[in-house]
């Protein structure tokens, strides 16, 4: 823990309460992102992970939604307690955020140069033409073709991995301190999601800015993040650095979405699904989220709630069967 | 073109299979001003029990081509001939009939299945269009489809929305076995789906091949599932095929450069993968006005002099090892020659 | 999952004024045209409820006649436009091309006059009458119905589920009665109900000019435009008829309002998909 912390969430708790219960969407995940450290929350669809995210932007619609108890310090100073106006400060200029469909992010009636501008000029306090200049040079740096010219063009005259670079642009035009990107490769073609992880990597290495990314995707994960967290119905389920993750899966969750994805070097053999699909996030079970899909289940899983325990120095896993061996 | 000489029965072939789709201007008097060429010119064949991947990025044409072969679209130019029936040349209602033998799974699990009509009525739709059962049997065929693709028999009462992603593909899986289809064109049957329920609809694909001799054409994007399913692999580009051959032999010796700069592209779930990758430059061109000569000497690593005017032409450089590329039909004729330079001797 | 709190008011009215419309004859203290001279421009008082007005007629026999007519006229109108809507819309949608165009461009005159407007044009080629009104506002509103049913076909038509169903060999027929129609049925009927707001008040407006129900049929409209000249000394006159239309209007757009969420199928069962949906969409936001 020597090390500086950008980001630390602690117990972040989001629920959403519609006309037909209450969904537990976040129920206490805690991350701690360094200065310049890439962390990848994994997870499927419902798993949490992006009202993770929402929540740390407090970005979650309310009502439904609620952020029911935790703490988002960054640099130290809890972003839950913030003001809005404050908290507009952060968004954009601290912390930006990339999504996953670019289109329905940037304005279609302004020029690309125009949204880049208005954050520049809002967060930045310089001149409009400084902005500019600031922009056409982020624009560069993401690789657009003839920037100078571009900067003018509107938002669908750029393809889809063009335009999410001018959203990494964008988000980068204010030197934020940490970078969430949801799912920013998902909509994007095998060759053109290469282009983009690598164009991430190499920002990161000359501009220093810590990246959160949120994907379903192990393989992008191994690709750019340094630790991991996998999210599982809300809950985390292991965290730990990208190497031991790979290398030793703990939580069966995790060892299973390993196992089933098709491996590309092997001879074919049948694959190892997790049987049964994620719970009903009206229903939780009473135990553990996994349990009715998890092969070691054991009698205690069906009772009670796992809890996020150090296994292993820097590898957290949430399962009843290291707690046995620990106590 | 493609295995012509070799006698084996082959249940579908295409043959030079176009599909234009007019470009239009004009408010009130609509001028053609060109075309997108979705599919343009692919050939191939697929054998009895056999599951052929055909791979490739968006827009490279590779859905438009299973619907124009189902004639969900009518072809611009070519044949699909299916058990020695060119269907292009049948009319509307024995086009009607055949359909039992070729069955497609779309992408979409939600939206695939009509949302006001009860699972079991689903199913059992091409049963009753075909006309080949009574009620009584029907509903028995139904009951057993329900089971086979591992839904219950009291999940035909509920609605579509009921159900999560995985069991609607489920659903559509077993509308399409519900007439023993020989055929089915599957376009990305789990793109749509979690990662961990993607396995389980990858093996019962599997399995159902294996219990009902399905010939399967696979339509997806990601190569590692396509390579996991086929025993064959279609790689296309831009509306033309420009790889085909075992996947095996893709994976281990891809010879288009395309299909090299595709393999190395694919991120695999383990750390530190990052040497040897190719990374494209720009984006594929617009089907509307694609390159000239090859079309994709404009992003191709190798590009030489004569990929910008000639179209290469998809050959057999051994063992049904299909490549269109310039690059591997001069090392192939250089090899001929040599083989014939060296018989002389 | 039920209708929330505003549509089931909004359905006791609709059924209430249904019920009152049937069983006029029984429930209707006095007779509605029977003229008592004696009795003219009474208040409200024990013998006539709502009181009476200046040819001695009971006002609430009348108002209980009154809901008869607005009701024939409102579903009768309603569904002529109904029929032709969704014959000319199916067509135009599904076939497409130069029908499509054509059909278009005439609905497009059409609704280039207001409702009203219009009404009131083609209504003075006829000779007042109930059935005059049945045709007239039939007419008149056919558009709408054929713009919507054309919209929703082309969206359905294109979907995945009739690509299935084209797959695996339905004909056009079956693709239209099993798969576009009843996927069209809901925005029709949430549309129809708030419609029939719409034509009971276009009935009252007509009937109010004297283009509409001649007297002495009791008729709301009617009411109101023998009633606005004692507006002063005997406002009941103009009271109960303007209460009976405001309420049977807000009641149809209510139910209306209702049913759209109701007849979505996807929330029929409420539980899972309804919220998840919900967190879904906040997710991908």
């Amino acid at each position: 823990m020597g090390r500086d912390l950008l980001i630390h969430v602690k117990d972040l708790r989001t629920y959403f309460y519609t006309d037909v219960g209450v969904v537990k969407a976040v129920d206490g995940v805690n991350l701690e992102i360094g200065i310049g450290e890439t962390l990848g929350i994994v997870g499927e669809s419902g798993s949490g992970k992006s009202i993770t995210a929402m929540s740390m932007m407090r970005l979650i619609p309310q009502p439904p939604g609620r952020i029911e108890g935790g703490e988002v310090l960054f640099y130290g100073k809890d972003l839950l307690k913030l003001s809005e106006k404050e908290m507009m400060k952060i968004r954009g200029n601290e912390i930006a955020m990339i999504f996953q469909d670019p289109m329905t992010s940037l304005n279609p009636v302004l020029t690309v140069g125009e949204q880049m501008i208005e954050t520049i000029v809002l967060h930045q306090k310089v001149s409009r033409s400084m902005a500019k200049r600031r922009a056409i040079e982020m624009l560069e740096r993401v690789g657009i073709p003839e920037a100078k010219g571009r900067v003018n063009n509107y938002p669908h005259l750029f393809s889809g991995g063009m335009r999410q670079r001018v959203m990494i642009a964008m988000a980068l035009s204010c030197n934020p301190k940490l970078l969430i990107a949801d799912e920013p490769t998902t909509a994007l073609d095998v060759t053109i999601q290469a282009q983009i992880l690598d164009l991430m990597n190499n920002l990161q290495q000359e501009l220093g800015t810590a990246i959160m990314l949120i994907t379903h995707n192990l393989g992008v994960i191994a690709e750019l993040c340094q630790k991991v967290l996998v999210m599982y119905a809300g809950n985390t389920v292991e965290y730990t650095d990208v190497n031991t993750l790979f290398a030793k899966p703990m939580h069966p969750y995790t060892y299973g979405m390993l196992e089933s994805s098709p491996k590309l070097e092997l001879r074919k053999q049948r694959l190892d699904p997790i049987e049964g699909h994620p719970p009903d996030p009206y229903r939780l079970p009473q135990g553990c989220n996994f349990a009715q899909r998890c092969r070691r289940i054991m009698p205690v899983c069906e009772r009670e709630k796992p809890t996020l325990l150090e296994i292993e120095p820097g590898h957290f896993v949430s399962c009843f069967l290291y707690e046995r061996v620990k106590i | 073109m493609i295995g012509t000489n070799k006698a084996t029965e082959t249940l579908l072939k295409v043959e030079n299979l176009k599909k234009y789709f007019p470009v239009k201007k004009g408010l009130v008097i609509q001028r053609h001003v060109g075309d997108v060429k979705a599919v343009d010119g692919v050939s191939f064949e697929i054998y009895p029990g056999e599951t052929l991947g055909m791979v490739g990025e968006s827009g490279c044409g590779k859905s438009t081509l299973g619907r124009t072969i189902l004639r969900l679209l009518e072809p611009t130019q070519g044949k699909v001939i299916f058990e020695g029936q060119t269907l292009n040349e049948l009319s509307r209602e024995e086009m009607r009939k055949i359909r039992s033998q070729m069955q497609m799974i779309f992408q979409d699990p939600f939206a695939s299945l009509n949302p006001r009509m009860r699972v079991r009525d689903i199913i059992g739709e091409p049963i009753l269009i075909h006309g080949v059962l009574n009620r009584v049997e029907r509903e028995k065929r139904v009951s057993k489809l329900l089971d086979v693709v591992g839904l219950s028999t009291h999940h035909g009462e509920r609605y579509p929305h009921e159900f999560s992603g995985g069991q609607c593909q489920r659903i559509g899986i077993a509308r399409a076995l519900a007439v023993n289809p020989k055929l089915i064109i599957c376009d990305e049957p789990v793109s749509a789906l979690d990662v961990s329920i993607q396995a389980q609809v990858i093996n019962l694909l599997e399995d159902l091949q294996a219990e009902f001799n399905l010939t399967y054409l696979l339509i997806a994007h990601d190569v590692a599932m396509v390579k996991h399913l086929s025993n064959r692999v279609a790689v296309m580009y831009l509306g033309k095929l420009v790889e085909l051959t075992s996947s095996e032999e893709l994976y281990l010796n891809p010879r288009h450069p395309y299909t090299i700069a595709l393999l190395s592209a694919i991120l695999l779930p383990y750390p530190n993968q990052k040497k040897g990758r190719i990374i494209l430059k720009g984006d594929a061109p617009s089907p509307v006005n694609p390159p000239s000569g090859c079309r994709f000497h404009t992003r191709c690593p190798e590009t030489q002099d004569i990929c910008k005017v000639m179209d290469p032409e998809l050959i057999d450089i051994g063992n049904k090892h299909f490549v269109a590329c310039h690059l591997t039909i001069h090392t192939y004729e250089k090899i001929k020659v040599g083989n014939s330079v060296t018989n002389h001797q | 999952m039920k209708l929330s709190k505003g549509s089931q008011f909004g359905l006791l009215i609709v059924a209430l004024m249904t019920l009152v419309a049937i069983l006029a004859e029984t429930i209707a203290p006095y007779d509605p045209v029977q003229v008592v001279l004696k009795d003219s421009l009474q208040g409200p008082n024990f013998k006539h409820f709502m009181g009476t007005d200046l040819l001695g007629r009971d006002i609430l026999s009348r108002i209980i006649y009154g809901a008869r007519a607005s009701l024939m006229i409102g579903v009768t109108a309603t569904s002529i436009s109904l029929l032709l809507g969704v014959i000319v819309g199916s067509v135009s949608g599904y076939y497409g091309g130069w029908v499509d165009s054509l059909i278009m461009r005439l609905t497009d005159i059409f609704s280039a006059f207001p409702y009203f407007l219009m009404a009131i044009i083609i209504m003075t080629f006829f000779e007042p009458s109930m059935i005059s009104v049945f045709f007239v506002l039939g007419i008149v509103g056919w558009t709408n119905y054929a713009r919507l049913v054309r919209g929703q076909v082309i969206l359905i038509k294109v979907s995945s589920y009739v690509e299935a169903a084209r797959s695996i060999g339905a004909k056009d027929g079956r693709i239209i009665v099993h798969h576009v129609f009843p996927n069209i049925l809901s925005p029709l009927i949430v549309y129809t109900t708030m419609n029939i707001a719409g034509v009971i008040l276009a009935e009252a407006g007509l009937s109010f000019l004297g283009l509409g129900v001649q007297p002495p049929t009791p008729s709301w409209g009617v009411m109101l435009s023998e009633g606005k000249d004692f507006i002063f000394n005997a406002p009941w006159l103009i009271f109960w008829p303007g209460a009976a239309l405001l309420f049977s209007v807000i009641g149809y757009n209510l139910l209306g309002n209702g049913l759209r969420d109701r007849l979505d199928p996807r929330s029929k069962q409420g539980g899972e998909s309804n919220g998840s949906r919900l967190v879904n969409s906040c997710q991908r936001s």
